[in-house]
């Protein structure tokens, strides 16, 4: 890692290392979450699964190479309907956009649907702190923000909490009784925030799609709060990043068929909303008033980057976390923002100017399992390697010293002799304990000294097998 | 220059071009949509609705509907869509079943009481259990949505594949529509420990009466 003392990065990581119950929590959670994509998208429930995902990474890069022209048009096509765009540059841009509009219209209290992106720019916050009413209404996050906590997973935001922890959070904020049965703490909930949405003066929700052709922004959830915030309230805002942009209501087809597969292993969300507008007259129900706002928030930088403009194709399905052996360890609050995974671990150091946590790209061991699920095709490996180099160019390693220089030439020499080759692993070999998983950490003090510690530190090698592959070999 | 101006040159920039670009050449739109008989489109729908804990009734004719809906009903109270297939059916004229609303705050009133929302549909898809809901002065958005318990009539000649084939009926649901949504199963959460739990903000029943 280049040039950094360990610091909160590294201190979290030990803290959701040594939390036996935490590392089960994740574990299981992602577990299922895994089988139960894989269900869903095998050849034989799914045969035509491999020509989704070229399909959804074709019109994603179309989209993105032509970004320019489809936000244009989306907001030609939402304002013949009676809508509003808004480009926003950052998040005190979202902020002050709802501020003015709240007061305007003398609005206090606002639902919220699950959205990353307004995660990502702190809008309860700065909503609140101007004395506005702002309340999740996804079970999960509302719990997260009874607790003040921010998402642990992208789409199961409160996996880390189990219904005792729920039943703490419940009765210290809503003064109710302490219940830990679920069906019990989530009917409480649905009390509560049904009084919300009937109350509220403005819905706010994020949106998974925003299409270009019909001037719609798409919704995908499973409890219907969403729902809720885009038709209870007489005011709804969508809050998207710029890179939401699809061509096409038909290539919702596509989408929708790889976005709740790939998330939930559902075939499709129970619900999905395709919102286009106001109502329109006659309509006796929904929204009088309509606004998109299209965020840059640090997009436009990361797309002038040809080779990781891809990064802007993540449909946020979460798939990539569940599959990755570094989250399903170190969990979703060690990461330093609040995208988390390997998904987070390439947008968080491209959005942001200055990079939060230099080591973050090199907190992955490359096995490529994120990219093979990915849906829309992302390459994270390779985006992963290109931040790595990134992060050398920015700030040359001062701890790459002769030491350092001189056992990666040993290494290379070694590699090129295979006589030496052979000898080394036979010493090696002497030196493990048969099945001592950790050996390597405990190698004779010699080794174990200054840089060589660190880096051994971290790492587990199996012990060698009593015969090595040569010997095999030679022998048949 | 506004934000609008700076974000797109900034976009057009990164891109490395100058003005705005001519019409793109998107990928080919991708919709299959397959040869699938109306009892095999049955079969399937009720295979999955059912699976997520849905209930799917048949009848004959819309007045042997009307009469599976009274009995799903019970006792219990009912706000009702204008949708003219549920007059047709009957359902409108049960004691107990409100229905004729166009005023947004009463229709709100109703379905924050009623224990059932009856609304017919304007599609289902068969492949994945699915109700499509479009907006309109006979489909108002809360009946599906307020209530604990939803029931819709359709006639099954509405029940269409898929996605794929819903995209193709309606290439631009927003000429139609201010809304459209597919619905798949009653709502749910597993957001405590992955335990399911139904009827989260959503209806947590859904029964669904497929005619002819």
């Amino acid at each position: 890692m280049p040039g950094e003392k360990p610091g909160v990065f590294d201190r979290k990581i030990r803290e959701a290392l040594s939390d036996a119950r935490l590392q089960q929590a994740i574990y299981t959670a992602t577990g299922r979450l895994k089988e139960s994509r894989l269900n869903v998208v095998s050849s034989g429930v799914l045969p035509d699964y491999q020509e989704l995902r070229t399909q959804a990474n074709r019109l994603k890069q179309h989209a993105i190479d032509n970004l320019d022209f489809y936000l244009e048009q989306f907001q030609r096509n939402v304002e013949a309907r009676g809508g509003r765009v808004v480009f926003c540059q950052n998040g005190v841009a979202v902020a002050d956009f709802v501020l003015a509009l709240a007061k305007e219209r003398g609005a206090r209290l606002i639902v919220k649907s699950k959205s990353m992106t307004t995660e990502e720019i702190d809008l309860n916050e700065r909503l609140e702190h101007h004395g506005l009413e702002s309340v999740e209404t996804d079970l999960g996050e509302y719990i997260l923000q009874l607790a003040h906590e921010r998402p642990y997973h992208i789409v199961a935001p409160a996996l880390h909490k189990t219904r005792y922890d729920v039943a703490d959070i419940l009765s210290e904020r809503l003064h109710v009784p302490r219940e830990t049965v679920i069906e019990k703490q989530t009917a409480i909930a649905r009390g509560v925030l049904r009084q919300k949405f009937l109350a509220a003066d403005i819905g706010i929700s994020g949106a998974n799609f925003i299409v270009a052709d019909s001037g719609a922004i798409v919704l995908v959830e499973n409890e219907g709060n969403a729902r809720l915030t885009t038709s209870a309230p007489k005011i709804h805002i969508a809050i998207a990043g710029i890179e939401k942009v699809i061509p096409r209501a038909q290539d919702l087809a596509t989408f929708l068929k790889l976005l709740a597969r790939s998330a939930t292993g559902q075939l499709l969300s129970v619900y999905t909303s395709f919102l286009s507008g106001p109502r329109r007259p006659g309509e006796i129900d929904g929204p009088d008033e309509f606004y998109v706002l299209l965020l840059d928030n640090g997009r436009t930088r990361l797309l002038a980057d040809r080779e990781k403009r891809q990064t802007l194709y993540c449909i946020r399905c979460g798939a990539c976390l569940n599959a990755c052996p570094v989250y399903r360890k170190i969990g979703g609050h060690s990461f330093p923002w609040v995208y988390s995974g390997p998904i987070g671990a390439i947008l968080t150091p491209q959005f942001r100017e200055v990079p939060q946590e230099p080591s973050l790209p090199f907190a992955s061991s490359l096995c490529g399992a994120c990219a093979e699920v990915c849906p829309v095709k992302i390459d994270i490996p390779k985006i992963l390697l290109e931040l790595r180099s990134d992060a050398h160019r920015h700030d040359p390693p001062k701890s790459q010293n002769r030491w350092e220089k001189l056992a990666f030439r040993a290494f290379a020499w070694l590699m090129r002799h295979p006589r030496a080759y052979e000898m080394a692993g036979r010493m090696a070999g002497s030196l493990a304990a048969a099945d001592d998983a950790a050996w390597i950490s405990r190698v004779p003090a010699l080794l174990n000294i200054g840089p060589l510690r660190a880096w051994l530190s971290q790492r587990d090698l199996p012990p060698p097998p009593p015969r090595s592959f040569r010997q095999l070999w030679r022998q048949r | 220059m506004t934000p609008r101006e700076d974000i797109l040159h900034r976009v057009r920039a990164a891109l490395g071009r100058g003005g705005s670009p001519p019409s793109p050449d998107p990928p080919a739109v991708r919709l299959r949509i397959p040869e699938v008989v109306i009892e095999s489109r049955i079969a399937s729908f009720t295979a999955r609705l059912e699976a997520l804990a849905g209930r799917v009734l048949r009848a004959d004719t819309p007045g042997r509907a009307g009469e599976r809906v009274r009995e799903a009903l019970g006792d219990r109270s009912a706000v009702a869509s204008n949708a003219p297939y549920l007059e047709e059916c009957a359902v409108t004229r049960f004691p107990g079943v409100r229905s004729g609303s166009t005023d947004r705050d009463q229709l709100r009133a109703l379905c924050a009481s009623a224990d059932v929302g009856i609304t017919s549909a304007d599609y289902a898809l068969a492949d994945t259990g699915t109700l499509v809901m479009l907006s309109s002065p006979h489909e108002a958005r809360m009946i599906s949505l307020l209530p604990p318990a939803h029931i819709a009539v359709l006639p099954v000649t509405r029940l269409i594949t898929g996605l794929d084939e819903l995209f193709s009926i309606l290439p631009d649901p927003a000429s139609t529509t201010s809304s459209m949504v597919l619905i798949t199963g009653p709502s749910r959460t597993a957001d405590i420990e992955q335990i399911l739990v139904r009827g989260v903000h959503g209806p947590g029943q859904i029964t669904v009466v497929l005619v002819g």
